[in-house]
C-alpha cells in the first residue's frame, strides 16, 4: 500500500473515479507551474502527475512538445520537478512524477527515487521504459517503496500485459489509442477493452490517460476505470501566457466528469 | 584467439544497445525481431536480397586504388570502397532493400524514415517505388534547405516528404516524429530505421545488411595481396562503418577507425563527436553515448554534413570503443572539406561530404604511417547532393549567387 493506492481506494470508497492532472513543470515558467499545479489540487485533481522537462519527448503530441521546449528555453532544471513534488504535496494532492528515462538515468536510478521520496512523491510513471527493460529501476524503486507505473497500451500482447501489470505499483497506466499525448474525440469502447484486459492481467488499478480532454468523456472512463488522466487539455488551458483561471475551469469540468459516472 | 566479435547479435553490445521504448511499440519490435531472425536463414529471402543487391545495387562494389590522392597522405597505399557507385549513390540501399523485403514479408503496406542528408530517405523511397510501398519521410526542417535536390528526388519517386520544424530541425528531431508516426499507425507500417542505432533488432539488423561492404572489401583486399593496415570509414549514426568493421573485428592487425564530425572543434562545443564528447546515456531507443547536459537533456549537434549531424552513435561502436577494439576520430568541418577538395581534384571521384571525414582521417594516418602502410576507406556515398553546399565553401558560386 502507497499514498496513491490510498487515495485511489478512497475515491472508490465515494464511488467515484480519481482525477489525475499532469502538468509539464517550467510551463510557462517554473513559479507559473507551480501556482498551476496547486490550481490543479484546489479544483479537484486528487494526484498530479509532473512532467520533468525533457529534450526528446516521443511519446508527447505537438502541445505537451511545445510546453516541454518552451519550459527548457526557459532554463527549467530536472531538479525543479521535486520542487514541484513538494509543492504538490503540501496542497494535499498524491504528486507522481512521469518522466523519460534518459533524465531517471543521468540522476542515477537510486537517487532519482531517493530525491523523489524525500520531496515527498509516491510514484514514477515511465513512458519509454517498460518493466524488462529497466530491473535497475524496479530495484531501485522498490528500495525506497517507490511506485513503479508502467504503460500498456492496445497492442500490448497478452504475455505482455501479465508482466506489465506484475511490475507496476499505484496503478497501471492504460492508453486506450495507440498514438501520442493529445486530444481525441472518441475514446469509449477501445478504452474499456484495455482496463478489462488489465484487470483480466492482475492490475487491481486502472487509470486512463492519453486523449482525454472533456467532462463527458471522464465521466464515461470514470464509470469502467479507477482514474482519469488528463494532461494535453490542461496544459492548452494554461497556455503561453499561465491563464490559471481557464485552467480552473477545465480541471473543474473534469472534476465534475470524474464525479458524475456512478 | 577468443570468440569472434563478428556479428555480434545484440539486443546488448556489453553494456549497451537494449530497448527503450513505449509499451506500445513493443510488439511491432518483437514482430520484426521474429520476422527477422526467420528471413536471415531463409534462402529464399538472403537469395532475393542477394539478386537485388547484384542486379539493382551494382554489387559488388569496386575498390579504387587512389596514388593521386596518396601522395598527400604520406604516401599510404590507400583503397576506397566504392558505396558511392550503389544505385542511388551511398550505401544506405544495402539496407533498406533488407528492410523493405521484410517489411513484405509482415504484410505490412506503408514504411516510414527518417532521413538526415537525405541519402536514407532517397534510397526507402527508392525500395518503396520498386516494391509499391506507400512511404512517408520525416526530414529536419533544416536539412531540407540544405538538401533541398534530394527532397526533390524523394518527391519524384512518389515518397511523402514531411519537414519537421520541432526542436533542432535536424535528423534527431525527424527521428522523434517518424517515431511518433510509428507509435501512431504501427498496425499497417514498418519504420525503416536508417542507421546501426535505435532499439534491438535495429543495431544488429542494420548492421548485417551493411556487412556485405566489408565482406566483399576484405576479400578484395585479399586478392591485391593482403589485409589493410586500417580500415576508415566515417560514423554519423554509424551504419557504414558498422558494416566496413564487422568482417574485419577478427583480424587484430587490422586498425578499425570511424571518423566522427567535429564540426568547428570539439572544444568549441559546435561538434557531433559523439564518442569523442560525449557520456553514456538513452536516446532514441538505445543505451549508448550522447551528447547531453548535467540533467540528460539531448545537446544540440553541429556538422557541416547533415548526414552526420546527430548527437547519438550505434551502441555497436561505444562497445567497440569501450573494450579498444575501434578507434573514434573528430574531424572538424574544414579537415573534411579539405578532404574533399583534394579527393575531387586529383582522383576526379567527388565525395559526399559524410564520406570526406573518412578521407581526412586517412590523410591523418597516412602521413602518421607513411609509404608502408595499407588504408581500406569506405567511401560511403557520392558528393552530387552536396554540390552547392561545397561551391558555397570554396565561394565559387556566381557573383551575388551566393
Amino acid at each position: 500500500m502507497s499514498a496513491l493506492t490510498d487515495r485511489l481506494d478512497a475515491c472508490r470508497a465515494e464511488g467515484r473515479a480519481a482525477l489525475v492532472g499532469y502538468l509539464p513543470v517550467g510551463y510557462p515558467d517554473v513559479d507559473t507551474s507551480l501556482a498551476a499545479m496547486r490550481v490543479l489540487v484546489e479544483a479537484g485533481c486528487d494526484v498530479v502527475e509532473i512532467g520533468p522537462p525533457y529534450s526528446d519527448p516521443v511519446l508527447d503530441g505537438p502541445m505537451i512538445q511545445h510546453a516541454a521546449a518552451k519550459a527548457l528555453e526557459g532554463g527549467v532544471k530536472v531538479d525543479d520537478a521535486f520542487t514541484a513534488v513538494r509543492a504538490v504535496a503540501e496542497a494535499g494532492a498524491v504528486p507522481v512524477v512521469m518522466s523519460y528515462a534518459n533524465v531517471m538515468l543521468q540522476r542515477g536510478w537510486s537517487c532519482f527515487a531517493k530525491d523523489l521520496v524525500a520531496a515527498g512523491g509516491a510514484g514514477v510513471i515511465t513512458p519509454d521504459l517498460t518493466p524488462d527493460a529497466a530491473p535497475e529501476w524496479v530495484e531501485a524503486a522498490r528500495a525506497e517503496d517507490v511506485d513503479t507505473i508502467f504503460l500498456v497500451a492496445p497492442s500490448t500482447t497478452r504475455e505482455r500485459m501479465k508482466l506489465t501489470c506484475d511490475a507496476s505499483r499505484g496503478f497501471v497506466y492504460a492508453t486506450p489509442l495507440m498514438g501520442v499525448t493529445g486530444e481525441r474525440a472518441s475514446l469509449g469502447d477501445a478504452a474499456q477493452r484495455v482496463v478489462s484486459e488489465a484487470r483480466a492481467a492482475g492490475a487491481e488499478r486502472v487509470c486512463i490517460g492519453v486523449g482525454v480532454s472533456t467532462g463527458a468523456q471522464a465521466a464515461e472512463i470514470a464509470g469502467f476505470a479507477d482514474g482519469v488522466i488528463v494532461g494535453t487539455a490542461f496544459v492548452r488551458a494554461l497556455g503561453d501566457e499561465g491563464d490559471l483561471e481557464s485552467l480552473r475551469a477545465k480541471v473543474a469540468e473534469l472534476a465534475d466528469g470524474v464525479r458524475s459516472a456512478r | 584467439m577468443t570468440d569472434s566479435l563478428q556479428a555480434a547479435p545484440g539486443p546488448y553490445f556489453g553494456e549497451f544497445g537494449g530497448r527503450f521504448v513505449p509499451e506500445a511499440l513493443m510488439a511491432a519490435l518483437d514482430e520484426l525481431t521474429d520476422a527477422y531472425e526467420k528471413a536471415r536463414i531463409d534462402p529464399e529471402f538472403t537469395g532475393e536480397l542477394d539478386r537485388l543487391a547484384r542486379d539493382y545495387t551494382g554489387r559488388p562494389s569496386i575498390l579504387t586504388e587512389i596514388p593521386r590522392f596518396a601522395a598527400h597522405a604520406g604516401g599510404a597505399r590507400i583503397f576506397l570502397k566504392r558505396e558511392d557507385l550503389n544505385h542511388t549513390g551511398s550505401h544506405k540501399i544495402n539496407n533498406v532493400l533488407g528492410q523493405a523485403l521484410l517489411t513484405k514479408r509482415l504484410g505490412k503496406t506503408r514504411v516510414i524514415a527518417e532521413t538526415g542528408a537525405g541519402q536514407h530517405g532517397v534510397a526507402t523511397a527508392t525500395a518503396a517505388a520498386l516494391m509499391d510501398l506507400e512511404c512517408v519521410i520525416y526530414m529536419g526542417e533544416e536539412d531540407t534547405e540544405r538538401q533541398a535536390l534530394n527532397v526533390a528526388r524523394m518527391r519524384l519517386l512518389g515518397a511523402e516528404v514531411i519537414p519537421v520544424a520541432t526542436g533542432t530541425r535536424t535528423l534527431r528531431d525527424a527521428i522523434n516524429e517518424a517515431f511518433r508516426d510509428w507509435v501512431t499507425n504501427v498496425e499497417t507500417t514498418n519504420y525503416v530505421f536508417g542507421t546501426a542505432a535505435g532499439p534491438h533488432p535495429f543495431p544488429a539488423m542494420v548492421r548485417d545488411f551493411q556487412r556485405v561492404i566489408s565482406v566483399e572489401a576484405r576479400e578484395q583486399m585479399l586478392a591485391l595481396g593482403g589485409l589493410p593496415d586500417a580500415v576508415l570509414a566515417c560514423v554519423g549514426g554509424g551504419s557504414n562503418a558498422i558494416g566496413s568493421f564487422d568482417a574485419f573485428l577478427d583480424d587484430e592487425g587490422v586498425r578499425l577507425i570511424g571518423c566522427e564530425a567535429a564540426g568547428d572543434g570539439v572544444d568549441t562545443g559546435r561538434h557531433a563527436a559523439t564518442l569523442t564528447g560525449g557520456r553514456p546515456g538513452i536516446l532514441h531507443g538505445s543505451m549508448s553515448y550522447i551528447l547531453q547536459d548535467e540533467d540528460g537533456q539531448t545537446q544540440p549537434s553541429h556538422s557541416i554534413s547533415a548526414g552526420l549531424d546527430y548527437p547519438g552513435v550505434g551502441p555497436e561502436h561505444t562497445w567497440l570503443s569501450s573494450i579498444g577494439r575501434a578507434e573514434y576520430w573528430p574531424v572538424t568541418d574544414s579537415e573534411a572539406m579539405d578532404a574533399f577538395r583534394l579527393l575531387t581534384r586529383t582522383e576526379g571521384i567527388l565525395p559526399a561530404i559524410e564520406s570526406a571525414h573518412a578521407l581526412a582521417g586517412a590523410i591523418r594516418l597516412g602521413r602518421e604511417l607513411g609509404p608502408g602502410a595499407t588504408l581500406l576507406v569506405t567511401l560511403s556515398g557520392r558528393g552530387d547532393k552536396d554540390v552547392e553546399q561545397a561551391a558555397r565553401w570554396f565561394d565559387m558560386l556566381p557573383e551575388g549567387d551566393a
